[in-house]
């Protein structure tokens, strides 16, 4: 494997499966995607609050990573990380990045996403970069976004 | 011109935007495909047109499909035309379509690489942006050297922004293009102090990530890290540099010692979980580094944090309502429990608690630790807790994987911690009851495995297996049981093959050919067929012991009316064999009615015993003449082809390059430890029978099936199998009997004080027993093992029963085979290889061997040291591990056989006491002979020429074929045939001090002639000694 990123992937699905945003840092063909968005599918929405929001898939296909996961309201975040990689920190990172989504879409709703699903993206790119977390100051983050917007 | 415009404009009136298709498709949930074929119809169309908005739009769309999961690499060169376009709207739907949907083998990108490098240099920052970070998804070695140069210059951009994202994707062209780090790298090291916040976390970031492939390379760079560390403030960026010291610190031990202090700091100071975490986390990364003992534990001992009060700590977090901190918790616990078990044994029920929780991950994580925390004291307690919750789980995935661990925690490291075989098998039995278990083949081989093993359980095994066989309806009653019936694979084997411990074989007979049994899988159903068979003979042999021929009689009829049904089986293999019994049972009667007796002749069918095969079995298998394993099969690899190693290895020009060379240059110690790896699990894993896997379809339709009741058996209810006793029943009896011994011991202590009539200070060892106390109650030995039929006779020596220098069973702990071997070249040498079997459960080093010498014969020493000097024997003994070493004696008269003593001495590593072995080598006569061929005009003249001396020896009551008596002398005294006339033969051998020794071998006597009478008369009382023996 030629390229190891730290961020596997970042999906959001909603319970019924529904691919919200894929963005994938890791080269997989399309089969694979599939197959993976349906496996972490069908991992996360079994899980419920008293479960932890971590999924080590002893599968072959997740390849020893893990999901780390958190739920808002019908939507799952996930990100797709090395075993080794501290759960904790990409929870918060999660957790981050909703808020972003959050103030940017002023109460962001799954129909926000479903409509402006290229904007997720660039909030995505604005904070993760290449496997890595690129940005976390959620104001420097917001700032360049609406800067971006006024481009268009 | 203008109509076309205005035709153009009024369509695109009627074209779909992204908010119309996301409405569109949510409006068609039936036929979603239907729609979006349609769809993509439109959006072809919307392609073919000249206007850039139009085809933005489309190409967006795209973006939106491919996301759903639908394949749209056909529009790749739309994407790089929108991509293209000057205004920054479009280019950046163009991008992200790109992002999403090129990948290396996309081949429009080549086209991309100078549309990309003019938006790098664009004087829009956000042009700028947007390129690099569409770069970062699909950056391919190509575009990673052509724009590597310009990305690097990015790095120095005026906006931090750009600077920030030039820095990361700076990491992924590393990756495509390895020789770009090496020009890039100074500038890389400034970003480190780059004054925006950002940009620094992305230099730690990259840097992080390389230094975990490679962390040699950066340690220069430990003080500038070390003074981000004390003063960032951003967790995310602290948790990396973190990481990247705990990559760091193992090459550099010092640089531990000074993280002391700042990750105390934070640990105290820190109010993010996540940072403490990684702190906690890296400081037992530290303690389980093996080349940094003694930092990690001046890190444990600074941080006031010693391995109880570490894991202390984790049981806080596991205690934890959150179940996140808690999975944590575990994780961490597992860490520490590979280097303080004992700490983390404390808390044995803390962490079967978690068996109880509702989420699977933590209880996979405390299974986990329980596979670790297992003694030969705690083992049965531990095992009767998860019985129970085997009962209570839902859900099969779980209830298997319960299980599997059971089963493993069982038999690790080859049975240690079982002290009681008959509460293993009743476990094993206990769980052939679990309902729709995938892992009936599992136990099935555990089965087989013990039963084969351990012998002195066999008879209890035999009877718990009677009973599944004639319970066995209630196995397969259902359908979903199916799995289970594996287990009647091992049942049915083990009954026939030891079937001399049944109590009624008559009853497991019957059962065996139950019609009921023609459902069971065909590889089942042929085991039932060849083992009933076994059975027979047992049976015929007790019948006809009672002189009670009609009984005999009755059993032959009971077979030809039961077999005709397998012989019409689907299965082929079922088929054969019935049919081949089937027969032989009807010959069989036809004697019978004649009053013969042949029960002996029909257990002789199924004589001698099946034994594991021994590890080493494959090793000793000689290798064909002429046949090379060093060789080439094909020529090797050319050197050019290691080019393509590069990219692994980042800095690869700094080291020295080691080419071809380097694959032999696995040193010594490297290839020692593998082989001892390859060893030890070997030994770890003697199956030798193993269950087929295969299941056959079951045919019901079989000819009598109908005829019989089927009872329904309501599955509500846990199955319980008549007469099979409780697991748990062993658990207390074992208990009992390691009170038992325990009582008995100290009753010998006390004596012993007695004796000593030490009237000072009455101790009472009434602390709790230590694991070396107990002693199993089965030893798990491997009897007798298995060689390769045609295996090197030198060594195979050894391994024969009949043999005069045998196995000797010398101690518990550990046990030695020697062979003694002539050395040709020099008439006074002899070889002995020993080979050292460590039996025990601990590691045994620093082993001396000692021979007391006699004038006669002498271990060689190396020079320099006394003639009472023991040999060190070069190697360790993991437990279950066997090795060989050899040892060269001087031997001045070859004509009398000798017993030299000698003693073993020896420290196990855990008592890290001396041991002493007192061992006795006997050197016969024979092991100086060596096998010589004599072609049979020589051998008449040496028996001319009148030099030797004549002796003969009578053999009495040896009833064997001739050429197995020939082959006997041949194979323990190391004779070879000269001449064969009918039942005389003459045979040769010679000492390896030129002594002749000649034989004519008569079926009743042997005639031989030597010119050195003592060692004739020696070997002849040595060939006549291996013969009384048998």
């Amino acid at each position: 494997m030629t390229s190891i990123s730290e961020i596997r992937f970042i999906l959001i699905q909603n319970r019924a499966g529904k691919t919200r945003l894929a963005k994938w840092y890791m080269q997989f063909d399309d089969d694979e995607k599939q197959k993976l968005i349906e496996e972490v599918h069908a991992v996360v929405t079994v899980r419920d609050a008293k479960h932890t929001n971590f999924v080590e898939v002893r599968d072959k296909s997740f390849r020893n990573f893990k999901i780390i996961y958190r739920r808002y309201a019908g939507l799952y975040f996930c990100i797709c990380v090395d075993v080794t990689d501290n759960n904790l920190a990409y929870l918060e990172g999660i957790h981050n990045f909703v808020e972003v989504l959050n103030e940017y879409f002023h109460n962001v709703c799954e129909l926000d996403l479903v409509f402006n699903f290229y904007k997720v993206y660039t909030v995505v790119d604005e904070m993760f970069l290449a496997g890595e977390i690129r940005e976390t100051s959620q104001t420097k983050v917001l700032k360049q976004l609406l800067m971006l917007q006024s481009l268009e | 011109m203008a109509l076309k415009i205005v035709k153009g404009s009024i369509d695109r009136m009627f074209d779909k935007n992204l908010q119309d298709l996301v409405r569109g498709i949510r409006n068609h949930k039936e036929d979603e495909a239907k729609y979006i074929s349609t769809c993509i119809d439109e959006i072809k169309q919307e392609l073919k047109q000249d206007n850039i908005a139009v085809k933005a739009n489309a190409v967006c769309k795209l973006t939106y499909l491919q996301m759903l999961g639908y394949d749209v690499s056909w529009a790749a060169f739309n994407i790089v035309e929108v991509m293209s376009s000057s205004k920054f709207t479009y280019k950046r739907i163009g991008y992200l379509a790109a992002s999403q949907c090129f990948h290396e083998s996309t081949d429009v990108i080549m086209l991309t690489t100078n549309q990309i490098r003019k938006d790098l240099s664009s004087p829009n920052q956000y042009d700028t942006g947007v390129a690099l970070t569409g770069l970062s998804c699909f950056v391919t070695p190509d575009l990673a050297r052509d724009l590597a140069n310009d990305i690097m210059t990015l790095m120095s951009h005026t906006k931090p922004y750009i600077r920030k994202k030039a820095v990361l994707i700076m990491y992924k062209v590393f990756l495509k293009y390895p020789e770009s780090l090496r020009p890039a790298f100074p500038r890389l090291k400034e970003k480190l102090e780059d004054p925006d916040p950002g940009v620094q976390s992305a230099a730690v970031n990259v840097i992080c990530e390389l230094a975990r492939r490679n962390p040699k390379n950066y340690l220069s760079l430990a003080p500038l890290f070390f003074k981000l560390m004390t003063s960032s403030t951003n967790n995310w960026v602290l948790i990396k540099i973190i990481k990247l010291f705990g990559a760091l610190t193992p090459l550099e031990p010092r640089l531990g010692k000074k993280l002391i202090e700042p990750l105390t700091n934070l640990i105290h100071s820190t109010s993010a979980m996540s940072l403490l975490y990684e702190c906690v986390n890296t400081v037992y990364i530290d303690v389980n580094t093996p080349p940094l003992p003694s930092l990690s534990l001046s890190l444990c001992l600074y941080l006031s944090l010693p391995p109880q009060l570490c894991v202390q700590k984790l049981r806080i977090l596991i205690e934890d309502s959150d179940q996140n901190l808690k999975y944590l918790g575990l994780l961490a616990m597992s860490k520490i429990l590979k280097t303080h078990p004992k700490s983390v044994q404390s808390h044995k029920d803390l962490i079967l608690q978690c068996l109880d929780d509702k989420d699977e991950s933590i209880r996979l994580r405390a299974l986990d630790l329980l596979y670790g925390m297992v003694s030969k004291k705690n083992l049965m307690e531990i095992v009767k807790k998860l019985m129970l919750h085997v009962d209570k789980a839902e859900g099969t995935t779980y209830r298997d994987e319960l299980l599997t661990k059971i089963i493993d925690i069982c038999s690790q490291s080859n049975y240690q911690y079982i002290t009681n075989f008959e509460w293993y098998i009743s476990i094993l039995v206990e769980l052939t009851r679990l309902e729709g278990t995938r892992h009936g083949h599992l136990i099935a081989s555990q089965m087989l495995d013990v039963a084969i093993r351990v012998k002195a359980i066999r008879g209890f095994a035999v009877a718990q297996m009677a009973t599944l066989l004639d319970n066995a309806h209630l196995l397969t009653g259902n359908m979903q049981r199916m799995g289970i019936c594996e287990v009647l694979y091992a049942a049915a084997w083990i009954c026939g093959e030891f079937s001399e411990h049944l109590e009624n074989p008559m009853q497991t007979l019957e059962a065996m050919l139950r019609p009921k049994v023609a459902t069971l899988p065909g590889h089942i159903q042929a085991v039932y067929v060849q083992n009933a068979a076994k059975l027979f003979a047992t049976v015929l042999k007790s019948q006809e012991g009672n002189t009670d021929s009609t009984a005999a009689q009755e059993t032959s009829q009971l077979m030809i009316d039961r077999l005709p049904l397998f012989v019409q089986s689907a299965n082929l293999e079922v088929q054969e064999r019935a049919s081949c019994i089937l027969q032989l049972v009807k010959y069989i009667q036809k004697l019978q009615q004649k009053d013969v007796e042949v029960a002996e002749e029909v257990s002789a069918l199924f004589a001698g015993e099946l034994n594991p095969v021994a590890p080493k079995a494959q090793k000793k298998v000689p290798v064909p003449e002429g046949l090379d394993l060093d060789s080439w099969i094909n020529e090797p690899p050319s050197e050019s082809e290691s080019e393509d190693e590069q990219p692994k290895a980042i800095f690869a020009k700094e080291e020295p390059k080691h080419s071809r060379p380097r694959r032999e240059e696995v040193d010594e110690k490297e290839l020692a430890k593998r082989r001892e790896a390859r060893k030890q699990e070997q030994a770890n894993n003697p199956f030798y029978i193993k269950a087929s896997p295969s299941s056959q379809k079951v045919y019901q339709e079989a000819p009598g099936v109908e005829h019989i009741p089927v009872v329904q058996i309501d599955l509500s209810v846990p199955l319980k199998v008549p007469g099979l006793p409780m697991s748990d029943q062993y658990v207390k009896l074992e208990e009992e009997r390691r009170q038992k011994e325990r009582a008995e011991k100290k009753k010998k202590e006390k004596k012993k004080r007695k004796e000593k009539r030490s009237g000072r200070g009455k101790k009472h060892d009434s602390g709790p027993e230590s694991e070396e106390d107990i002693t199993p109650a089965h030893q798990v030995d491997i009897v007798t093992e298995e060689m390769p039929e045609n295996a090197l006779p030198s060594d195979d020596d050894d391994k024969d029963p009949n043999d005069p220098h045998k196995i000797l069973i010398l101690h518990i702990v550990k046990t030695f085979v020697y062979d003694i071997q002539g050395n040709l070249q020099d008439g006074s040498q002899v070889v002995v290889s020993v080979i050292f079997e460590n039996k025990c459960d601990s590691f045994l080093k620093s082993m001396e061997f000692n021979v007391l010498d006699s004038l006669n014969s002498k271990l060689q020493r190396p020079e320099g040291s006394g003639p009472h000097d023991g040999l060190t024997v070069p190697f360790q003994l993991p437990p279950g591990v066997s090795n060989e070493a050899r040892f060269v004696f001087t031997v001045q008269s070859i004509i009398m056989p000798q017993k030299l003593k000698g003693t073993l001495t020896f420290i196990v590593k855990d008592s890290s006491t001396h041991e002493k072995l007192d061992f006795k080598l006997h050197f016969t006569c024979t092991s100086y002979l060596i096998t010589t061929p004599c072609y049979s005009d020589a051998f008449a003249k040496l028996l001319e020429s009148g030099d030797l001396k004549c002796s003969s020896v009578r053999l009495e009551g040896v009833n064997m074929p001739f050429h197995h008596l020939l082959a006997r002398i041949c194979f323990h005294h190391h004779f070879s045939v000269v001449e064969r006339i009918d039942s005389c033969a003459s045979m040769y051998s010679r000492s390896i001090q030129g002594h002749h020794v000649c034989l004519l071998v008569k079926t009743v006597s042997i005639d031989a002639k030597c010119d050195e009478p003592t060692l004739l008369g020696n070997v002849l009382d040595e060939i006549k000694q291996t013969f009384s023996q048998c």
